[in-house]
């Protein structure tokens, strides 16, 4: 079977893995990190988004071994347990911006890279930008709040 | 899922000669592929990984964009190139999928998967645009040739797409409620000698196509009022949960009139409608 190697929340990873392996599966199976869901499993839901060499992707479909020498970074990895938590994720917890949680960890991994992108967009804007992140429960209004507002607090950091 | 091989070749002759085995198939970005084989429409015995190996740079030359076809949405939606010259097709690319997707999807996986409802189709077809492949140059209207089906053969690449500059363009298409796919789309624009040209996307199941009837009726002035007596046939038109055929005639009409309409104002691009939002230039619009 084919071998992979990436680097995961910053620790290097080495894997053999299956072909058809999911970047997801990876994650949750083999290394343990079940914070990135699947939702949907047909690239439309974004519970499984996770941030490949800093960009958002939808890690249901990206094969393991397609992220062979990558950086990847999960929801485990923005904050240290037992430490503060990243001001995306405190925004979200500050806002309400959940109630399963089923899409959370999608929400902020995408949440972030909006911000990445497009510093503090605008609400229309936030919408817009998460066409590919469904929730099912919350009707999205928190969770646009929460990320406009972890927008701010990440600007106000970096001031 | 069935398992296969992974290759990732390091040259383009090595991914021809490892496409031509039985049983494989590209793999660009893989936003549809992988997609389909999850629920079993592909069970290839090894996937073939082009990503490196095809270009990915976007060049202005004589009056046109050439795109390389490893480039992805996202990188074509902010290319600076493309923003000055061709703002429509950033626009559009702009708008395909989401965010994530546009990380990953290309302009070449876009071309060979040949969506029905599929934006770049309809901008190739419109545009008059070159796809050239490791074996030939083909033109748009020739490379598409029904349903997710394209006239590439086995261990064939695409290489680069060339868009010749447009005098006027524009797009205009009404998402899908539920997929937010196009429902129906519809590019609009005028080459660099003057003919009118229209592309329908989302209304036929083989995909894109030109409305030869509307760029007769344009030929005169290309104006949206030339389009008023021109209807089309619901004949063959895709019929859904979300629209009838005869729905997606109008539609297809409606959204004609309003892309030449853009194509002709202040503010040029793509336009999505949608039962909720909408986004273009300018930001939000207003649903007229």
């Amino acid at each position: 079977m084919p071998e992979v190697s990436m680097t995961v929340n910053g620790r290097l990873v080495h894997s053999v893995v299956e072909g058809r392996t999911m970047l997801v599966d990876f994650l949750r199976e083999t290394l343990g990190l079940t914070g990135t869901h699947v939702g949907c499993d047909t690239t439309q839901c974004g519970a499984c988004v996770v941030h490949v060499n800093g960009l958002a992707m939808k890690s249901c479909t990206m094969l393991a071994l397609q992220c062979g020498g990558s950086v990847v970074t999960t929801i485990e990895g923005l904050a240290a347990f037992g430490a503060p938590l990243h001001p995306m994720q405190a925004a979200f917890r500050q806002h309400h911006a959940l109630q399963c949680g089923y899409c959370t960890s999608g929400m902020v991994m995408m949440g972030l890279d909006i911000v990445r992108r497009l510093g503090e967009p605008d609400e229309a804007t936030i919408r817009e930008e998460l066409k590919g992140n469904i929730c099912r429960c919350t009707g999205y209004h928190n969770i646009v709040k929460a990320i406009a507002a972890g927008a701010r607090a990440m600007a106000a950091q970096h001031k | 899922m069935r398992d296969f091989v992974y290759h990732r070749p390091a040259s383009l002759d090595e991914a021809r000669r490892l496409a031509l085995e039985e049983g494989a198939m590209l793999l660009a970005g893989g936003q549809t592929l992988l997609r389909d084989m999850r629920q079993g429409r592909h069970s290839p015995a090894s996937l073939v990984d082009i990503t490196s190996v095809v270009p990915s740079r976007i060049e202005l030359h004589d009056g046109a964009i050439t795109i390389g076809a490893g480039a992805t949405h996202a990188e074509v939606a902010r290319s600076v190139v493309l923003r000055e010259r061709l703002p429509v097709l950033a626009d559009l690319v702009g708008h395909i999928g989401d965010p994530a997707v546009r990380h990953r999807g290309t302009l070449g996986g876009a071309l060979a998967t040949n969506e029905p409802a599929g934006d770049y189709p309809a901008a190739c077809i419109a545009l008059g645009t070159t796809v050239r492949t490791t074996k030939r140059e083909v033109a748009a209207t020739e490379f598409f040739v029904g349903h997710c089906r394209t006239v590439l053969e086995p261990g064939e690449i695409i290489i680069d797409v060339t868009f010749p500059l447009a005098r006027q363009s524009a797009y205009v298409k009404f998402l899908n409620p539920a997929s937010r796919y196009a429902m129906v789309g519809v590019f609009a624009a005028v080459a660099q000698d003057g003919s009118p040209r229209i592309a329908v996307t989302g209304a036929r199941a083989g995909g894109a196509f030109r409305w030869r009837e509307a760029e007769t009726a344009l030929r005169a002035a290309f104006v949206a009022e030339r389009l008023r007596d021109v209807h089309l046939s619901p004949e063959g038109l895709v019929e859904d949960l979300f629209a009838d055929a005869r729905y997606r005639g109008h539609l297809s009409e409606v959204l004609a009139c309003r892309a030449v309409a853009l194509a002709t104002g202040p503010s040029r691009g793509a336009l999505v409608l949608s039962h909720g939002s909408q986004f273009g230039p300018g930001g939000r619009q207003q649903l007229i």
